[in-house]
C-alpha cells in the first residue's frame, strides 16, 4: 500500500523549500507563489515580488531557486517559472528559460556568482535565530548574560525557535550535536565572555532589521495585489493522475 | 512648532519633495512603476484619514506643499532632497526649478539640497560647481541605485565619488544625504550594503553623512557602521511611518537606534509627499514604548525635541527660538564614538 500524495501537494511542497533569502521565509508563506497550473506538458509556476523596483538578485535567486526545486519531482514533465510585474521580468524570465545562470542572465552586471550573497544572507539568518533563542533562554532566569558563552544546544527547550536554529546553523555548516555552543559566529567561533553583551545586540539588531522587513514586503505586497489571502491559484488539468 | 502638553518642539522635516510622476512626463514604463511603488507605500502605511487619491499623488504643486508642510504640518523648517531619476522621468522626478524657486521665496522656512552623479566625471563636478553657487548648497542627497546609461547603481567609495565628496568640501557643502536603494552593481552584492558609507566616513571627517530610511533594509549593518563614525546620522524617513501600522516594530527600530547612534544622530523626515508630517509629529510626540519591551528605555521629551528638530537645526545652522532650546545644545557630539561602542 502507498498513500498517494498528489502532484499539486508535491509541487506545492517543492516550492515551500524556496526561501526569499532577505526574509528567511518561504516564498509560499510569504505570498509570492502566485499560481500554479499543471496540465500534460508540466508546470508553469508565475511568482511576484511587494514592488516592480525588488532587488533583481534576491528575484533571480528566488526564481532559479524554485525551477531547481520543482525539477527534483519526479514525472513532472516541462517545467516553467516566471517572474511577474517586475522591471526586470523579461531579463529573467528568458534566463532562467534558456537555462542561462546567473551571469548568462545579466551579462555585464553581474561579475561572479551569487553564492557569497547567499552566504551573507544565511549569516544573517543564523545570528537572528541565535538571539531569539538566548533571548527566551535569559527571560526564563536560569541564565545570565554573562553565562550564555556556555549554553549549549542541549540545554535549549525543544520547540520551534530550537528546532529553527538547528536549521540556520546545517545552512551555514555548523554543528547540530547536542553540546555544541550556542553563542557562536557563522565560522563557528566562540563568542567571548566580554563580548557577549555587544554581540547579542547586534545579533538583536539583526533580528529587528529581518523582521522588519518581512513586516513591509508583506504589507506592500498586499497593498499592491489588493489580497492579504497568500494562497496562490493552483490548476491542475492533467488527464492522467 | 508644535505644542503639546506644555511641550514646545521645533520641527525640522529633513526630507520633503515636489515631484512630478504624471504620465505627461514619463519617460518610459519605468517612471510608471516607480510611483506606483510609492503610492503603494503611501497607501500601506498611511492612516486612512489621511490617504491621497492617486492623481494627486503624482503631482500637488507648490501651493499644497506649503499647506501640508507648514500650515497645517507643524513644521518650522524643510529640507529638500532632490530625487532626480532622469532615466525614468522627462523633467526628472523630483522637480529642481520649482523646489529651488520655493526655497529662494521662504528663505527662511526652505533648504534646498541638490543631487549629483558621479558618473557624468568632469562635466558633472563644473554643474556641481554652478549649482553650488547659485543655490547656495549646504547639502547634497545622493541616490547610489539611480540607473544612468547601462549602469544601475555606484558606490561612494568609486574614485570619481571621492572627487565629488573632495569638491563638496572645497563648496562648503558638508551634509551628504544618502539613499540605498536596490540594483546596484555588480548585483553579486547586496545593494543596500552601507560599507561604502563606512569607507568615506572615515575618510572625510570634515562631511556629515545622512543615511537615509537609518539604512532600510539593513538597519544592523547601518547601525554597526554609525557607531563606529563620529559623522554618520540616521534618517528617519520611511521607518517613521511604521508608528500606525506596527508601532511594537517601530518601537524596536527606535530602541536600537537610541542604543546604537544615540539622540544626537537621529534626524525626522516625513519624505513629503509619501507622507504628510502632521500625523507623524503628533504621533512621534505622544509615542511610548510599550511596557512589555523592557530592553528599551523610554523615549524621553528631550530625545524627542532633538530627533524632531533640534538635531537637524545643528546640522544646517538653522536659527532655533530660545525658548525652543534645550538647556545643552542638542546635535553636539563631542565623542569620538557613540552610544553603542561605550556600552562595550
Amino acid at each position: 500500500m502507498t498513500t498517494a500524495v498528489s502532484v499539486e501537494a508535491e509541487v506545492f511542497a517543492a516550492l515551500a523549500t524556496v526561501l526569499d533569502p532577505e526574509l528567511d521565509q518561504p516564498v509560499t508563506e510569504l505570498g509570492f507563489v502566485r499560481s500554479v497550473a499543471i496540465d500534460d506538458q508540466g508546470v508553469e509556476v508565475h511568482l511576484r515580488l511587494p514592488t516592480s523596483f525588488c532587488a533583481p538578485n534576491f528575484a533571480y535567486l528566488m526564481v532559479s531557486d524554485a525551477h531547481d526545486a520543482l525539477s527534483t519531482v519526479p514525472g513532472l514533465g516541462r517545467i516553467r517559472v516566471l517572474l511577474d510585474d517586475h522591471h526586470d521580468s523579461d531579463k529573467i524570465n528568458r534566463g532562467i528559460a534558456a537555462g542561462a545562470g546567473y551571469t548568462g542572465t545579466f551579462g555585464v552586471e553581474a561579475e561572479d556568482s551569487l553564492d557569497e550573497l547567499r552566504r551573507t544572507f544565511r549569516r544573517k539568518a543564523h545570528l537572528a535565530a541565535v538571539e531569539r533563542c538566548c533571548r527566551t533562554v535569559l527571560a526564563g532566569g536560569a541564565w545570565t548574560l554573562e553565562e550564555l558563552p556556555l549554553l549549549e544546544l542541549f540545554d535549549l527547550p525543544e520547540g520551534s525557535l530550537k528546532s529553527a536554529l538547528l536549521r540556520r546553523r546545517e545552512a551555514v555548516g555548523l554543528p547540530t550535536g547536542a553540546h555544541a555552543r550556542v553563542l557562536v559566529d557563522h565560522d563557528g567561533t566562540a563568542v567571548a565572555k566580554a563580548d557577549s553583551a555587544l554581540w547579542l545586540r547586534l545579533a538583536a539588531a539583526t533580528r529587528v532589521s529581518i523582521e522588519g522587513n518581512a513586516h513591509f514586503c508583506r504589507g506592500l505586497l498586499a497593498t499592491r495585489y489588493g489580497d492579504a489571502d497568500a494562497a496562490p491559484l493552483i490548476t491542475n488539468t492533467r488527464s492522467r493522475p | 512648532m508644535y505644542e503639546k502638553d506644555g511641550e514646545k518642539y521645533f520641527v525640522v522635516d529633513g526630507h520633503v519633495h515636489i515631484w512630478d510622476a504624471r504620465e505627461s512626463n514619463q519617460k518610459n514604463i519605468h517612471g510608471k512603476q516607480f510611483i506606483d511603488c510609492f503610492y503603494d507605500y503611501h497607501k500601506n502605511l498611511s492612516p486612512e484619514e489621511v490617504l491621497w487619491d492617486y492623481d494627486t499623488y503624482t503631482y500637488y504643486g507648490a501651493e499644497r506643499f506649503m499647506k501640508d508642510i507648514f500650515q497645517e504640518g507643524h513644521v518650522d523648517h524643510a529640507i529638500f532632497q532632490a530625487t532626480l531619476l532622469s532615466e525614468f522621468y522627462k523633467t526628472g522626478f523630483g522637480q529642481t526649478e520649482e523646489a529651488f524657486g520655493l526655497t529662494r521665496q521662504h528663505p527662511d522656512k526652505l533648504t534646498y539640497n541638490h543631487a549629483y552623479d558621479p558618473r557624468n566625471g568632469e562635466a558633472g563636478l563644473d554643474q556641481l560647481r554652478r549649482d553650488a553657487e547659485r543655490m547656495n548648497l549646504k547639502g547634497v542627497k545622493l541616490y547610489t541605485a539611480e540607473w544612468h546609461g547601462d549602469s544601475r547603481g555606484y558606490k561612494l567609495d568609486d574614485p570619481w565619488s571621492r572627487r565629488y565628496l573632495e569638491e563638496c568640501l572645497a563648496l562648503g557643502i558638508k551634509n551628504i544625504h544618502v539613499h540605498k536603494g536596490p540594483t546596484i552593481r555588480p548585483l553579486d552584492r547586496d545593494a543596500f550594503d552601507v560599507a561604502d558609507v563606512d569607507k568615506v566616513a572615515t575618510d572625510y571627517l570634515d562631511l556629515n553623512f545622512i543615511v537615509e530610511h537609518v539604512g532600510l533594509p539593513r538597519l544592523e549593518d547601518f547601525c554597526w557602521i554609525a557607531t563606529q563614525e563620529s559623522n554618520v546620522y540616521g534618517g528617519l524617513a520611511v521607518a517613521i511611518p511604521f508608528m500606525h501600522t506596527r508601532p511594537r516594530y517601530f518601537a524596536q527600530i527606535i530602541g536600537e537606534l537610541l542604543y546604537w547612534l544615540g539622540e544626537d544622530k537621529i534626524l525626522f523626515g516625513s519624505d513629503y509627499a509619501l507622507w504628510t508630517p502632521k500625523w507623524l509629529i503628533e504621533r512621534f510626540v505622544d509615542f511610548r514604548i510599550p511596557e512589555d519591551m523592557p530592553e528599551y528605555p523610554a523615549i524621553t521629551t528631550a530625545q524627542k525635541k532633538k530627533i524632531l528638530g533640534l538635531n537637524a537645526a545643528a546640522l544646517y545652522d538653522i536659527e532655533v527660538p530660545r525658548e525652543l532650546r534645550l538647556p545643552t545644545e542638542a546635535g553636539d557630539t563631542g565623542e569620538e564614538v557613540a552610544a553603542g561602542a561605550v556600552a562595550r
